[in-house]
């Protein structure tokens, strides 16, 4: 345990780095995915090829999109970017599933209300069509999260993973204290992660929480 | 035949949902189990084949208690047939009938004609027999759930609210054909219904149970109408017993009047309209509507209909052919129906 | 980049020896497929208890949940620390641990999710609980059984990528070799390689999915004369990280 108290430099620096890595790409990913998949709604036919190429993607083990990405891409292999746009690549191919599910979630009477009651669609996508579908959408954003923040050690083999480089630093120095120590970190950022988009969710439909309080009553 | 000797299941938390139930259900003859929600009837009914177990008390099936059988050879020579039909979605309709032939080891061809020839005997048509479940509609899929209740050739059929989840029109047309599959093969049959009418209109007998599981009365419908044991039985039959228990008397009870001038016939016989006494200057003239027609071989009921419907309060009745034979008024039905 | 990466494929002293890119798939599918057979020897037996008897569902269910939040590289080192990083065994266990989750999920998730009438009618025209688990559970259950399969074949095939790191064959070998020889061209090929070997597992996973799942269930039937295609055949769901 000394060693904690000997690295607490290092491991605050990994995990603020493990952090940025992780949740950096959900954002984007989120900011891609969402106008993606409402024009994968839009244009009915897109939705089937989207999700498929989204589905080869995600599929691909992170090790190889690490190299490949800046083949194609041109950006450098040992650079935090090239983390950052990988992992944004897996965020939204497995999102955009989860966007055009939620979008198609909504009952085809509420849109119709909308677009009665005079909703141009900019403004009927983002306060009926979304908020509706944010169950769905919520529900992929928290697997993508955990699964990014577990990706994001991985990084460690290029050189570049938060807390993976802990894990890489004991098994160079045949040491098993900081190898714990970076699980604990990951599982606990993960959990926590995993609970604040759970209080957002919360919070952006209170209409799920009142029909329970009316079914308690 | 079928015994309840005050069987009673009651859950561990306390619930009761059959309490003391005896009931003999005879061979061959379809008996309705019907009640409100919670009246223990589906319970009832699962507890024949040992779906549910009964906490006291014995059933038997010709006088063996279902006890003593094993659980699944019970269950194999017994039919079964739920809401919704329960069809396996992964296999074909022929696959799905000849489920319990396959089960009991019969042989391939056996299994085969007879899958056949029970999809036709539900009156379902041939080609179906390829197909899955999904491409078929909600009646479709009852019948065939029907057929693989029968494959086996079971003496017993069970039949937990069959035809609840179709529209009223199928529902209508699979009752008739329960009721002419049942003169063709005689089955003893036990029906679970929340409908009353549904009870009126299939059971050869009928059990109505109420809240709690406790038997309120079994008796042949004609009798649950003219004599309802309690309350509760009155108010569940509901309104218009004595019009609803017309359903029981044939019309050939009455002897018809001849057909009067004033009914305007067609070539072939059959009854055009009424003339109503002014004939309007030349032209050609107006009949009333004849209204409901009626066969000797139909009810009371559809006779009381036919006078009710005529705008001259007589109602025609009708061959095969629909030509009219003959006419009945009030006072008649009223003599017939008080005789 | 390219060009750096076929030269490499085009080598033929790539191709031959011990080291050679034919027998490095090799490698990768020997590995692969054995820790899969172990974990679904493992998991798929519970996941159908659990799903057939619903009992222990809380297990089945959170097992799985907790398993994504494990970081593999990390798993794999803690292992291999723990027993000496003696060969293949420490690696072979991680794989195995990292396979049982989405097989015995998806499995209990198939099994419990039959609905519940079907199972009924069948225990009531008298199947055995066996019976019933093999003749109507297991056949409808078994889009989500493969797909769970397919899940723990991408996990292993990507740890044992990574798995290189600690002295592993298989086409990892090219990624981590190629780093510590800053040979851009090996890097690429390993990967490009790997990325190869899933693309042809996932097909092969999708034409298993479409010989041996019932039409009955996909909605792919003909109706006479309209060809009726419902939802494809949905062998992906969305609880796979790539690792």
């Amino acid at each position: 345990m000394t060693w904690v108290g000997d690295n607490l430099d290092l491991i605050w620096s990994q995990l603020r780095e493990h952090v940025f890595l992780a949740i950096v790409p959900v954002l984007l990913g989120l900011l891609i995915a969402l106008p993606l998949g409402y024009v994968a709604t839009r244009y009915g036919w897109l939705a089937n090829p989207l999700t498929a190429l989204g589905g080869v993607l995600y599929s691909l083990p992170s090790i190889a999109l690490f190299i490949l990405l800046p083949a194609i891409l041109g950006t450098q292999v040992l650079s935090p970017v090239n983390i950052i746009v990988a992992l944004t690549v897996y965020t939204v191919s497995l999102l955009i599933r989860n966007v055009i599910d939620g979008l198609r979630s909504v009952a085809p009477e509420v849109r119709q209300s909308a677009v009665a009651v005079g909703y141009g669609t900019l403004r009927r996508v983002m306060t009926v069509d979304l908020p509706i579908a944010v169950p769905v959408i919520f529900a992929g954003l928290r697997v993508v999260t955990v699964a990014n923040i577990s990706i994001v050690s991985v990084g460690a083999i290029i050189g570049i993973g938060g807390l993976g480089e802990l894990f890489t630093e004991g098994f160079q120095k045949d040491f098993l204290t900081p190898v714990v120590v970076g699980i604990v970190l990951s599982v606990a950022l993960a959990l926590v992660a995993d609970l604040i988009i759970v209080t957002i969710q919360w919070l952006l439909t209170p209409w799920a929480r009142v029909s329970y309080a009316v079914k308690a009553a | 035949m079928i015994e309840f000797e005050d069987v009673t299941k009651r859950y561990p938390d306390g619930t009761v949902a059959v309490d003391n139930l005896s009931l003999r259900i005879p061979s061959n003859e379809i008996t309705v189990l019907v009640g409100p929600s919670g009246c223990g009837k589906t319970t009832s009914l699962r507890m024949i084949n040992r779906m549910i177990e009964r906490t006291a008390g014995r059933i038997a099936i010709d006088g063996k208690d279902i006890n003593d059988s094993n659980v699944v050879e019970l269950r194999r020579g017994i039919g079964y047939v739920i809401q919704h039909g329960g069809l396996f979605p992964h296999r074909t309709v022929l696959d799905n009938i000849a489920t319990v032939p396959k089960l009991l080891g019969w042989d391939k061809a056996k299994v085969r004609a007879r899958a056949q020839e029970l999809l036709e005997r539900v009156g379902l048509d041939a080609k179906l027999g390829k197909r899955y479940p999904v491409q078929l509609s909600g009646g479709q899929q009852q019948r065939v759930g029907v057929a693989r209740a029968l494959a086996a050739d079971p003496d017993i059929m069970l039949m937990d609210e069959p035809f609840s989840a179709v529209d009223p029109i199928v529902r209508n047309q699979l009752q008739e054909e329960l009721l002419r599959l049942q003169r063709e093969i005689g089955k003893t049959i036990v029906f679970v219904t929340h409908d009353i009418d549904e009870a009126i209109k299939l059971g050869d007998n009928v059990a109505v149970l109420r809240v709690g599981g406790k038997l309120a009365q079994f008796a042949p419908p004609s009798e649950l109408l003219a004599d309802p044991a309690d309350e509760f039985v009155e108010s569940f039959i509901g309104r218009d017993r004595g019009y609803r228990a017309l359903t029981f008397v044939q019309a050939d009870a009455i002897e018809l009047l001849p057909l009067p001038e004033t009914l305007a016939l067609g070539e072939d016989g059959r009854p055009l309209g009424w003339h109503n006494g002014a004939a309007s200057n030349g032209k050609s003239e107006e009949l009333l509507p004849v209204g409901a027609v009626f066969h000797k071989h139909d009810s009371l009921r559809a006779a009381l209909d036919a006078v009710l419907t005529s705008p001259v309060g007589q109602g025609v009745c009708v061959d095969d052919n629909g030509r009219a034979v003959g006419v009945v008024d009030h006072g008649l039905l009223a003599a017939v129906v008080h005789s | 980049m390219f060009q750096g990466m076929l030269d490499f494929l085009t080598d033929p002293a790539n191709w031959s020896g011990a080291e050679g890119i034919g027998n490095r798939i090799l490698q990768h599918l020997w590995y692969t497929a054995l820790a899969l057979g172990i974990a679904t020897a493992i998991a798929l037996p519970v996941g159908l208890l659990i799903g057939h008897t619903r009992r222990g569902a809380f297990l089945a269910i959170n097992v799985g949940n907790a398993a994504r939040a494990l970081p593999t590289l990390g798993l794999l080192m803690l292992i291999v620390l723990l027993m000496g990083r003696i060969g293949f065994l420490p690696v072979l266990i991680a794989l195995v641990v990292l396979g049982i989750p989405p097989i015995l999920t998806s499995t209990y998730a198939g099994i419990s999710g039959v609905d519940p009438s079907t199972v009924d009618a069948a225990r009531g025209m008298g199947m055995t609980e066996g019976e019933v688990l093999r003749k109507v559970e297991i056949p409808i259950a078994l889009p989500l059984i493969i797909s769970g399969v397919r899940t723990a074949t991408l996990y292993i095939v990507s740890t044992a990528t990574i798995a290189a790191y600690v002295a592993l064959g298989g086409l990892g070998r090219y990624v981590v070799d190629g780093l510590a020889l800053r040979d851009f061209p090996q890097m690429l090929t390993g990967a490009m390689l790997v990325a190869l070997l899933v693309i042809v597992l996932d097909l092969f996973f999708a034409l298993l999915a479409r010989l041996t799942v019932s039409d009955g269930l996909t909605g792919r039937v003909r109706t006479g004369r309209r060809t009726t295609t419902g939802r494809t055949t949905e062998t992906t769901t969305p609880v796979e990280a790539g690792i």
